[in-house]
C-alpha cells in the first residue's frame, strides 16, 4: 500500500467507518439471547444441579448410611448420623447438606454405591434466606420425589458411558 | 425597574460575600469554588449592563478554563493553608501597598466622574449606539481598529509567557522509548509476518 | 395590584410554564434515550436488551428510576458533604439550563439571545465542575482519579470545540442560534465544513465523556470513576445530567452543522412536517451515532486521548479557522 493511499485512508477515517459498518450489519443479525425464564438452554444428562435423595420404587429410601459421600465431600458439606432401625436395617437419622458450602463437584454421586444421593437437573433453587440453603433429610427426600422422573431418565441416558 | 435593581444588589452582594469567603475559607478547594461563584456573579453583572458577550467570555475563559486549572492544582497539591497563613503579617506591607494603589485608582475614576460629567457620558456610551450594533460587533470594531496594536501586544505577551513556561519545564530525557503511532498504523501484514515451513525435528 | 399581576406575576408564570415545557420532555426523553441505547447496543452485540417491562420493555427506564429513587442516599464518611451533594445538582442544572436557548423552530425558543452559541459553549465548559467536585468530595481514590482525568480531558477538547464554533460563526456571521440555522438555508454547514463537523462530533463525544472517551468513568479501570460513591437520587441526577448533556451536544451539532430545524430540502413533501420535528429527528439520528460509536470502538488510552486532542484536533481546527477566514475574505463571501 502506497503512502498516499494510506494517508487518504486515515484522513477519511476509512478504518473507523468500516468498523462502524460491521457493527451496523450485526444489528440486523439473528439474536443469540435465550428468553430465559420462558426459554431454557439444553442440559446434559450429566448436569450437576440441586441434590436429591432417591427412593426405591417401593418407597423405601435408598441411602444405607455408608457415609462414603460424607467422606469424599471435598467441601465437607455433608453431615450424616445413622442408627439401625427397628427392622434391623441401617438408615440415616440425619442427612444434611450445606448448600452454601457445596461446590457441585458430583463426588457424592460418584461415591454412592446405591445411587441414593444424586445431583439433579434443577438449578433454580435460589432462596431469600441463607438458612433455607441448609438442606436436611426431609428436604432432600422431597427433592428426590419431585425430580425422580428426570433423574431416572438422566441416569439411564448416561448409563452406557459409565 | 425593580427587578433590575434587585438583581444588581443580589449579584453585587454575592460577589463581595464570595470574595470575602475566598480569603476566609479554611479549605483551599472551597476558596477556589467561592472564586468561581464570584466570577459567575460578575458575569451576571455584565449581563445586567447589556454586555452579554463579555459575560459569556468571562464564564468561558475564567470559569471554564482558568479556574478549572486552579482547582486541579489545588486539589492535587493538598496545600496546608493554615501553615501558609503564618507568614501573613510578613506580606502585609506589600499587599497593603497594592490595595492602596487600587483604591487610589478607583478613587480617581469616581472623582473624575463627579468633577467632569462628560467623562461618564463618554465612558458609558458605546461608540456606535447599541440599537445599531450588538455589543459583540461593537467590541470587535473597537479592538481591531483603535486598539489593534495594544491588543496584538497583549497577545504577544501571553504567547511569550506560554513559550517561556514550556521552555522552562521541557527536559530532554535520555533513553525514553516513545510510541510512534504513525509507524504502527502503517505496518502491513507483509512486513510483520513471515511464514516458514518447518521440517519436523530440525527447528527453524 | 393589577400592575403587579400584569408586570411580574403573569410573565413569571409564563416563563415558568415555558421552562417546564422544555424540561419535562427532556427528562422524559432521557428515559427513552436510555432504553434506546440499551436496545441498540444489545442489537449490535446480538442480544435482545430489555424486553420485559411494558411492551417491548419501553418502560424499563421508568422502573429503574423508581427503583433507584427508593434507595438510600449514602454519604461516605470523610466526604465533604456540601460539595458532595452540590456536584450532582450542578451537573443536572447545567444540563437543563442549556436547553433554554435551543431553537425548536423559528419562534419556539425560550430565550432567543444574541450570544446563544457562546452561552451553550459556556454551559458545556462548566460541566467539568460537576465531575471534579464529585471526584474531590467523595474522598475516594477512584473518584479522584476519574475527576482528574475528566478535568484534563474536558478542558483539552473544549479548545478544539471552541475553534470549530469560531469557524461556524465566521461562515454564519452571527452568534444567534436562529440566525445560524437560517444561514444554512442554501446548504448545511456539514458539507462545506465537513472536517470541522467530524472534529466537532468527536470532540462532543469527549466532552460528554462518552465512549470511546469515557475515561472518567471507565468501568473496567476506575469502577465508575467520579460517581463511584453516589447512590440513589444524587446518582439519578448525574445520570439525567449526563444523558441530557448528550442530547444537548447532539442538538448543538444539529444546529451548527445540520441545519437545525430546517427540512433537508426546501420543497413540498419535506416542508409539510413542522420544524421541531426535523430538529428532533436529526437529534435522534445523531444520538444513534453516539450509541453506534459506543458499540464499535474500544476505549482510548489516556495519553492517546491527549495526543488526539492537542496534537491532531487543535492544529487541524486552527488551520481550518485560518483557511475559512482566508477563503471568506478572498472571495468576499463574508456574511453581512
Amino acid at each position: 500500500m502506497s503512502a498516499i493511499e494510506r494517508t487518504f485512508k486515515s484522513l477519511f477515517l476509512a478504518e473507523l467507518l468500516s468498523g462502524m459498518a460491521l457493527t451496523f450489519r450485526y444489528m440486523f443479525k439473528q439474536k443469540v439471547t435465550i428468553n430465559y425464564p420462558f426459554e431454557k438452554g439444553p442440559l446434559s444428562p450429566r448436569f450437576r444441579g440441586e441434590h436429591a435423595l432417591r427412593r426405591y420404587p417401593n418407597g423405601e429410601e435408598r441411602c444405607i448410611a455408608c457415609k462414603l459421600c460424607e467422606a469424599i465431600c471435598p467441601a465437607q458439606a455433608i453431615t450424616i448420623e445413622a442408627e439401625p432401625r427397628a427392622d434391623g436395617s441401617r438408615r440415616t437419622t440425619r442427612y444434611d447438606i450445606d448448600m452454601t458450602k457445596c461446590i457441585y463437584c458430583g463426588f457424592c454421586e460418584e461415591a454412592c454405591p446405591v445411587d441414593a444421593i444424586v445431583e439433579g437437573p434443577n438449578f433454580e433453587f435460589a432462596t431469600e434466606t441463607r438458612e433455607e440453603l441448609l438442606y436436611n433429610k426431609d428436604k432432600l427426600l422431597a427433592n428426590g420425589d419431585r425430580w425422580e422422573r428426570e433423574i431416572a431418565a438422566n441416569l439411564t441416558k448416561d448409563a452406557p458411558y459409565r | 425597574m425593580i427587578v433590575g435593581a434587585i438583581a444588581f444588589y443580589l449579584f453585587a452582594g454575592m460577589i463581595i460575600a464570595s470574595a470575602v469567603m475566598v480569603i476566609a475559607a479554611r479549605n483551599p478547594v472551597h476558596s477556589v469554588l467561592f472564586l468561581i461563584l464570584s466570577f459567575f456573579n460578575a458575569s451576571g453583572l455584565f449581563v445586567l449592563l447589556g454586555a452579554e458577550f463579555l459575560a459569556m467570555i468571562l464564564v468561558i475563559v475564567y470559569v471554564g478554563a482558568v479556574a478549572v486549572l486552579f482547582l486541579f492544582v489545588v486539589m492535587m497539591l493538598n496545600i496546608n493553608f493554615v501553615e501558609l497563613r503564618q507568614g501573613f503579617l510578613q506580606y502585609l506591607p506589600i499587599g497593603g501597598l497594592v490595595g492602596l494603589i487600587l483604591l487610589i485608582e478607583l478613587f480617581f475614576v469616581i472623582a473624575a466622574g463627579i468633577t467632569d460629567p462628560e467623562v461618564v457620558a463618554l465612558a458609558s456610551a458605546p461608540i456606535p449606539p447599541l440599537s445599531d450594533l450588538t455589543n459583540t460587533e461593537a467590541l470587535g470594531q473597537l479592538i481591531y481598529t483603535r486598539y489593534v496594536y495594544l491588543f496584538q501586544t497583549a497577545g504577544m505577551v501571553l504567547l511569550v509567557a506560554m513559550v517561556g513556561a514550556i521552555v522552562l519545564t521541557l527536559r530532554q530525557r535520555e533513553g525514553v522509548r516513545k510510541q510512534s503511532i504513525a509507524r504502527q498504523v502503517a505496518r502491513t501484514r507483509e512486513e510483520s509476518i513471515e511464514i516458514k515451513t518447518v521440517t519436523p525435528g530440525s527447528g527453524i | 395590584m393589577a400592575s403587579l399581576w400584569q408586570g411580574y406575576a403573569l410573565p413569571g408564570i409564563i416563563i415558568l410554564l415555558q421552562i417546564l415545557a422544555v424540561m419535562l420532555p427532556v427528562m422524559i426523553s432521557v428515559a427513552f434515550l436510555v432504553y434506546f441505547e440499551r436496545k441498540t447496543l444489545a442489537a449490535m452485540t446480538l442480544r435482545r436488551g430489555p424486553n420485559v417491562v411494558g411492551p417491548f420493555g419501553v418502560l424499563q427506564s421508568f422502573a429503574d428510576f423508581i427503583k433507584v429513587f427508593f434507595k438510600e442516599t449514602i454519604i461516605p464518611t470523610g466526604a465533604n458533604k456540601v460539595v458532595f451533594l452540590a456536584a450532582p445538582i450542578l451537573t443536572f442544572v447545567l444540563a437543563m439550563i442549556a436547553w433554554a436557548v435551543i431553537p425548536f423552530s423559528e419562534k419556539l425558543v425560550v430565550a432567543d439571545i444574541n450570544v446563544g452559541v457562546l452561552y451553550l459553549f459556556a454551559i458545556s465548559s462548566l460541566g467539568v465542575y460537576g465531575v471534579v467536585m464529585a471526584g474531590w468530595a467523595s474522598n475516594s481514590r477512584y473518584a479522584f482519579l476519574g475527576a482528574l482525568r475528566s478535568a484534563a480531558q474536558m478542558v483539552s477538547y473544549e479548545v478544539s470545540i471552541g475553534f470549530v464554533i469560531v469557524t461556524v460563526l465566521l461562515v454564519a456571521g452571527s452568534m444567534n442560534l436562529n440566525d445560524i440555522v437560517e444561514a444554512q438555508r442554501t446548504i448545511w454547514f456539514a458539507i462545506p465544513l465537513l472536517p470541522m463537523f467530524v472534529i466537532f462530533f468527536i470532540s462532543a463525544l469527549a466532552e460528554t465523556n462518552r465512549h470511546p472517551f469515557d475515561l472518567p468513568e471507565a468501568e473496567s479501570e476506575l469502577v465508575a470513576g467520579f460517581q463511584v460513591e453516589y447512590s440513589a437520587v444524587p446518582f439519578v441526577l448525574f445520570f439525567l445530567g449526563e444523558y441530557a448533556n448528550m442530547m444537548l451536544m447532539s442538538a448543538l451539532t444539529v444546529i451548527l452543522f445540520l441545519g437545525g430545524w430546517l427540512p433537508p430540502f426546501d420543497v413540498a413533501p419535506f416542508t409539510w412536517l413542522p420544524a421541531p420535528f426535523w430538529l428532533i429527528g436529526k437529534i435522534i439520528v445523531l444520538l444513534f451515532v453516539f450509541i453506534w460509536v459506543r458499540a464499535t470502538f474500544p476505549r482510548y488510552r489516556y495519553d492517546q486521548l491527549m495526543r488526539l486532542g492537542w496534537k491532531v484536533f487543535l492544529p487541524a481546527s486552527l488551520l481550518w479557522v485560518v483557511l475559512t477566514a482566508g477563503v471568506l475574505v478572498t472571495f468576499d463571501w463574508l456574511p453581512a
